[in-house]
């Protein structure tokens, strides 16, 4: 009880942020932040341990008599600890990073962000807790609006409004999908809450509500061809909120999905196979928009598509195995996808947070003018590579972990299965491996453009490290990246006793033993790994103390007056790759060409885009369609009185007409 | 255990010599001696380094990484029935990603130096080893279906004795992919010519253009250790692991050897490929892969 009037109060006290002095404003905010997240996560220490339990409390009870009940079980305390952590770190890096924001904006403003960010956290933390279907949908809606504010923060462009309303539309037209399952499911059982899914599972074919929810909640977790929103409502948004978006808030999204899969009885083959195969789609097509990118952010965002289809392979083959009745399949594959969504939480954040500290340095997004930035800013270019080895699945750090569970899915069933499956499963080996193949070429390209060589602007070049307050909260998120990467058994066991308790799997205990072991000979050949590197480097030092060291130019073969536009740009780097994926991405490129009478030709600009097809087809070709029809009617509103006296005229004859011939 | 380990390490050591050696023969050339390479290393360690004033960090750790890397990869690999230094389930995944771990490093090691030329290494390297990880892993995984496990030394033990009589088919396109990914994981003919002496065209040895002295020693070295890690892999594929042990020792160096004159020849007899023409044929190596998967599925009667 005590629990749940602490929250209430810190729900209370959020109101206040508006009310306390500016300088206080920060510390006011993070004091509330603090004390919700120390309460939240005593709710779950109660429940990890122990997989089976749950712990609810009673917020309140409205005066209909309706109590307000956040359930905790082990999964609710999963996301729990990943929103936490990200959240309380991404509100520490802010305070850096907001710095240059206090001269230009008001209090007002900032009032308003810290309580979005507030609200934000707090709606996602309810939408993990929440059983109930309206108050699920309420928060869900409580979440998108606060993120909106956050996103609009910096509304000074227009852009960036235009892209914050789209995104609310976004994620209303998601919710409406999910309120529609909710109302199928009320319409047969009486209840509109996720604990009744499980009774109409039973007793109807699963397909079509499943499909109704899936749509929903990708909406927001950004499968393809759902995606639109988050390209462009993560550059838009400050640095810290983009962390906490893309690290957790489209996670919501899989919450959402699990907790249904979860109640799924029926139709289980072919929901995994649909999962699956549109999260290979997300996964390849994600990594592959990503590559062409300009812009640090933008990049990062594809990057989240990609990710979201790594853990949604993981939940697709955990289903395929359920169908098949393979428990070592759906708790690998279960287990991978879970963790997955941890380890995104903390790479794509730290890279968010690093993408920050290089526009507050350079003052520009865009790759094509940053460059030598490790000179300048060695603690965030050396985070920024922790971050990329990391998500492209690299040993060893923890992403790497995550892509071994869902690879050992993979492998492990081909043995014994049938055709279908064993072509099903060969595919998405390929593809996985093609995601981590793209991945490496894309994260060589952003961390060897924007840190290394020389600076390709004046901007880049005067760029100064972050401050203290920003790089500190980052090393926090990079030590959880390398102790998943190193000590993964004591981080894994627990997701196998989520998962096994989750989907009643039996063969959980068992297998789980099975795997700790593998998982330990893992951590032992990462350290193997680092020991080597650390000897080597050692040795090297000492070889190299006892030799002629010297430093002269880069070989430019013969030629010394290089400047450092010369270098390889994040363009020029993509132009091969560009040029076997043109089907896939349609690169646009503007240049006035030089006529032939033109002897001195003058200045011009050279520009090339890539589009992203999905967004140009599904969302701008329809709207354009609507908007230009609707822009076509327009001609009837002229301004001029006699006109419409005439429309109600003419009006007034068809009603007449209409009801003399008994048509109405 | 170590005998995998011990034995990849003492293959490096004839490996780039017996290249050497079939490539003057093959021309009619006196050429250098078998231990050239090294001789040349032993050079390189004697010598002191100059780093160019762009690079950092990132330049000075990269070989050490790369060479951590391929030392860890070489730990997976069994010998005869004896099992690898560290085997468990899934071990090719880390083998896979460690040497992925390694490229990665090589690579922004390149555009650490902000010359164009080693950018446009950088990017075709990245692209090219990209385009051909598909493969290696369809490739591993057919093993895995056909044999019914997921670990080098387990899948390598069972592979001649799973009871199947057409094993030597797959035995025969699983070498040949794995002689093509090696010529690409290191950049040899026909994908890259390492003899090539303009910068436009090269791709690795532009990569590596600014190193020097110690350096590139270990990047040298890594090389070496890579052929010999994929002749060994060759070597499990077509020995069964059950024959006599000093049988297989003899059987081991000549199979290197024979992976040592294959490039030879192929290197002194061919011509590269146009740059714009190495996606198409590093692809082809992934539907290879597929027509291998093809091939195990109707072996294991999945498809009549």
């Amino acid at each position: 009880m005590f629990g749940s009037t602490a929250f209430l109060v810190i729900l209370l006290l959020s109101l206040f942020v508006f009310a306390v002095p500016e300088w206080l404003k920060y510390y006011f905010t993070l004091g509330l932040l603090t004390a919700g997240i120390a309460l939240s996560t005593s709710w779950c220490t109660g429940v990890l341990p122990d997989a089976g339990q749950t712990c609810e409390l009673s917020l309140f009870t409205a005066a209909t008599g309706t109590r307000m009940v956040l359930v905790i079980d082990s999964l609710s305390a999963f996301f729990i600890l990943v929103i936490n952590f990200t959240v309380l770190v991404g509100f520490l890096y802010a305070r850096g990073y907001l710095e240059p924001y206090r001269a230009r904006m008001n209090a007002l403003r900032f009032s308003i962000h810290y309580f979005s960010y507030l609200w934000l956290w707090i709606s996602m933390l309810m939408v993990v807790m929440v059983r109930d279907g309206l108050s699920f949908l309420i928060v869900w809606e409580i979440m998108a609006l606060s993120s909106f504010f956050l996103v609009i923060f910096d509304a000074e462009e227009r852009s960036i409004m235009k892209t914050g309303i789209s995104y609310l539309i976004q994620m209303h037209v998601g919710m409406f999908f999910i309120l529609v399952a909710f109302l199928i499911v009320q319409q047969d059982t009486g209840r509109m809450s996720f604990d009744a899914l499980g009774e109409y599972f039973g007793r109807h074919r699963n397909l079509p509500v499943f499909l109704l929810f899936f749509a929903g909640f990708a909406i927001k977790a950004g499968f393809i061809p759902l995606h639109t929103w988050l390209p462009e409502a993560h550059p838009a948004a400050p640095s810290h909120v983009s962390g906490v978006m893309s690290g957790v808030m489209i996670k919501m999204g899989i919450y959402g999905i699990v907790r249904v899969l979860a109640a799924m009885q029926s139709d289980l083959l072919v929901t995994g196979v649909i999962i699956l195969i549109i999260s290979l789609v997300s996964g390849v097509l994600g990594v592959m928009m990503a590559i062409v990118q300009h812009d640090l952010k933008r990049l990062l965002a594809y990057h989240s598509i990609e990710n979201i289809g790594i853990i949604g392979i993981g939940l697709g083959l955990g289903v395929i195995g359920q169908a098949t009745g393979n428990h070592t399949l759906s708790l690998l594959g279960y287990s991978g996808g879970l963790l997955h969504v941890l380890n995104h939480s903390l790479f794509k954040s730290l890279l968010f947070f690093n993408a920050g500290s290089v526009y507050l340095a350079a003052h520009t997004r865009n790759m094509e003018q940053t460059g030598g930035l490790m000179k300048r800013m060695p603690w965030t270019a050396i985070l920024f590579l922790t971050g990329s080895l990391a998500i492209c699945g690299l040993p060893p750090f923890n992403g790497f972990i995550s892509e071994y569970l869902i690879y050992m899915g993979m492998f492990g069933s081909l043995s014994g299965a049938n055709l279908f499956h064993s072509i099903l499963i060969v595919g998405s080996i390929a593809a996985l491996s093609l995601i981590g193949g793209l991945a490496i070429f894309c994260f060589t390209k952003a961390f060897g453009i924007v840190f290394l060589g020389e600076p390709r602007s004046d901007q880049a070049g005067h760029a100064r490290e972050a401050g203290k307050s920003m790089i500190y909260p980052q090393l926090a998120t990079a030590a959880m990246i390398i102790f998943i990467g190193l000590g993964s058994p004591l981080v894994v066991k627990p997701v196998f006793g989520i998962v096994g308790q989750i989907w009643n799997l039996g063969a959980q205990p068992l297998v789980s033993g099975a795997f700790t072991a593998n998982l330990a000979q893992l951590s032992l050949a990462g350290g193997i790994f680092v020991v080597t590197v650390a000897v080597l480097l050692l040795y090297r030092r000492y070889h190299l103390s006892r030799r002629v060291v010297e430093t002269g130019p880069t070989w430019g073969c013969g030629y010394t007056a290089g400047s450092a536009k010369q270098q390889y740009t994040a363009t020029s780097f993509a132009y091969n790759y560009n040029h076997i994926a043109k089907p896939l991405l349609q690169t646009r490129k503007e240049i006035e060409e030089i006529g032939e009478d033109e002897i001195f030709p003058h200045g011009r600009k050279f520009l090339s885009h890539s589009d992203d097809l999905f967004k140009r087809h599904l969302v701008d070709r329809p709207v354009d369609l609507v908007s230009g029809l609707l822009k076509r009617i327009a001609v009837m509103q002229t301004g001029q009185i006699r006109h419409y006296i005439l429309y109600a005229f003419v009006f007034m004859l068809l009603v007449l007409l209409l009801a003399m011939l008994k048509i109405i | 255990m170590m005998a995998g380990f011990v034995l990849i390490a003492v293959a490096a050591f004839f490996f780039p010599g017996v290249i050497l050696r079939t490539k003057s023969i093959a021309s009619g050339r006196k050429g250098p001696g078998i231990f050239q390479p090294w001789k040349d290393i032993a050079v390189l360690f004697r010598k002191g380094s100059v780093f160019s004033d762009t690079t950092g960090l990132i330049f000075r750790i990269a070989p050490s990484v790369t060479l951590a890397t391929v030392t860890g990869a070489m730990l997976f690999l069994p010998f005869a029935e004896q099992k690898a230094v560290l085997s468990f389930e899934g071990d090719f995944i880390m083998f896979a990603y460690l040497l992925a771990l390694g490229k990665f490093f090589t690579i922004i090691a390149a555009l650490d130096t902000g010359s164009s030329f080693e950018g446009m290494g950088a990017s075709r390297e990245a692209l090219f080893s990209m385009l051909v990880e598909p493969a290696f892993f369809i490739l591993i995984a057919t093993f895995a279906m056909f044999t019914g496990y997921t670990s080098f030394s387990v899948i390598f033990n069972h592979f001649f004795i799973t009871g199947n009589d057409y094993v030597l088919i797959y035995s025969i396109i699983g070498a040949y992919l794995l002689v093509q990914i090696a010529m690409i994981e290191n950049s040899r003919l026909p994908v890259d010519d390492p003899k090539t002496h303009l910068e436009l065209t090269m791709i690795h040895e532009v990569m590596i253009l600014d190193y020097s002295g110690f350096d590139k020693a270990l990047i040298h070295i890594g090389t070496y250790l890579k052929f010999a890690i994929y002749g060994s892999l060759i070597y499990n594929l077509v020995v069964p692991a059950g024959w006599n042990v000093i049988l297989q020792t003899g059987l081991f160096f000549a199979v290197q050897a024979l992976f040592a004159v294959v490039i030879g020849f192929t290197e002194s007899f061919r011509a590269r490929n146009k740059m714009n023409k190495n996606p198409k044929f590093i692809l082809t190596l992934s539907s290879i892969a597929l027509i291998a998967f093809m091939v195990i599925l109707i072996l294991t009667e999945k498809l009549a």
